[in-house]
């Protein structure tokens, strides 16, 4: 250990600020990238296994059909 | 040869091998990171010139270099994708695209906050620091482009020749400290010698290189696994793995 006491090591010999600044900006920044690319591929999942069911509702005739050959498109409002 | 090229760019063989490599990235990159920050902060010894804030070059120097690396790997992708067309390559630019700016925003970021104590300054206008500022806007610039052009091929071409021309910008970050007066310091690390600095300090910072370098991988393969499932999303392949787990 560098340093003799807690207090010495958070006071980093008066560049306590600088050098917690840097490291508290880097693990916020750092993990937030993390958690957005983990929930960004969760979502992705999520929507493509939403169209795979309305597909298959589709085509097992749980949606009653016109059979007119004008496709509705299904917006999501979320 | 052409077998593993071909195989390199299905995204559904790359999708498997990125699913068993991850954990690794993951918990290797982590772990090194750990120690070689906690051994930075708490073990190392003090600069007898900078006293205790030079420790901030334990993740000052691992973005600089990784925010530089990244640039070089998309740019290498970005050749592939002119040349062979290839699928991955440009989910590889997308995908990292975003993790580049943040890398150089923090390089940049943590490089103010260590000037300020040390040459009296947040920011000089010098060769070093300006071409890294290019650097974070040429980031910026690709992700703009990415999304201004909506035809997928197209906007694919079009961010490969802007991060081809900006390749210029690296070998002139990289020697703006040996070709100009500047305030910044030269390398820690070369290839051909050995560090000034004392084993104490450079084996800590050497870990967490390594560390980020691995939790860029991580990164890297859990983002292109993303961009592929988006892509892919009408094959048969993609439809099984979304209901498989489904649980």
């Amino acid at each position: 250990m560098e340093f003799d006491s807690f207090s010495a090591f958070i006071a980093m010999g008066g560049h306590g600020p600088y050098v917690w600044a840097c490291y508290g900006v880097f693990f916020v920044l750092l993990s937030a990238v993390m958690i957005w690319s983990v929930q960004s591929q969760k979502a992705v999942i999520e929507a493509c296994r939403r169209v795979y069911e309305t597909q298959g509702a589709e085509s097992s005739g749980k949606v009653s059909h016109a059979s007119a050959t004008f496709k509705r498109v299904n917006v999501s409002n979320d | 040869m052409w077998k593993i090229f071909h195989k390199l760019g299905s995204p559904k063989w790359f999708f498997g091998i990125a699913t068993r490599l991850m954990p690794w990235f993951l918990v290797l990159g982590v772990g090194l990171l750990m120690v070689g920050i906690v051994w930075g902060l708490a073990f190392a010894p003090r600069d007898y010139l900078q006293g205790n804030s030079y420790r901030i070059i334990f993740i000052h120097v691992p973005t600089a270099f990784l925010a530089q690396s990244a640039y070089i790997m998309m740019a290498s992708a970005g050749l592939v994708t002119l040349v062979w067309r290839m699928k991955l390559a440009d989910v590889f630019v997308r995908a990292v695209a975003p993790v580049g700016l943040v890398l150089t925003f923090l390089a940049l970021f943590t490089g103010a906050v260590w000037g300020k104590p040390t040459w009296g300054t947040w920011w000089v206008w010098d060769a070093r620091l300006t071409s890294m500022l290019i650097l974070l806007f040429l980031y910026g610039g690709v992700i703009a482009l990415d999304r201004a052009i909506s035809d997928e091929k197209l906007a694919a071409r079009a961010v490969a020749v802007l991060l081809l021309v900006g390749v210029v910008n690296i070998p002139i970050i990289k020697y703006s400290v040996d070709w100009w007066n500047t305030l910044h310091q030269t390398a820690t690390f070369t290839l051909t010698q050995r560090p000034t600095m004392p084993a104490e300090m450079w084996v800590p910072l050497l870990l967490s290189v390594l560390g980020l370098y691995l939790l860029f991988g991580w990164l890297a393969c859990l983002r292109m696994q993303t961009e592929i499932l988006r892509r892919e999303h009408r094959t048969r392949w993609v439809k099984e793995f979304v209901m498989a787990g489904r649980g």
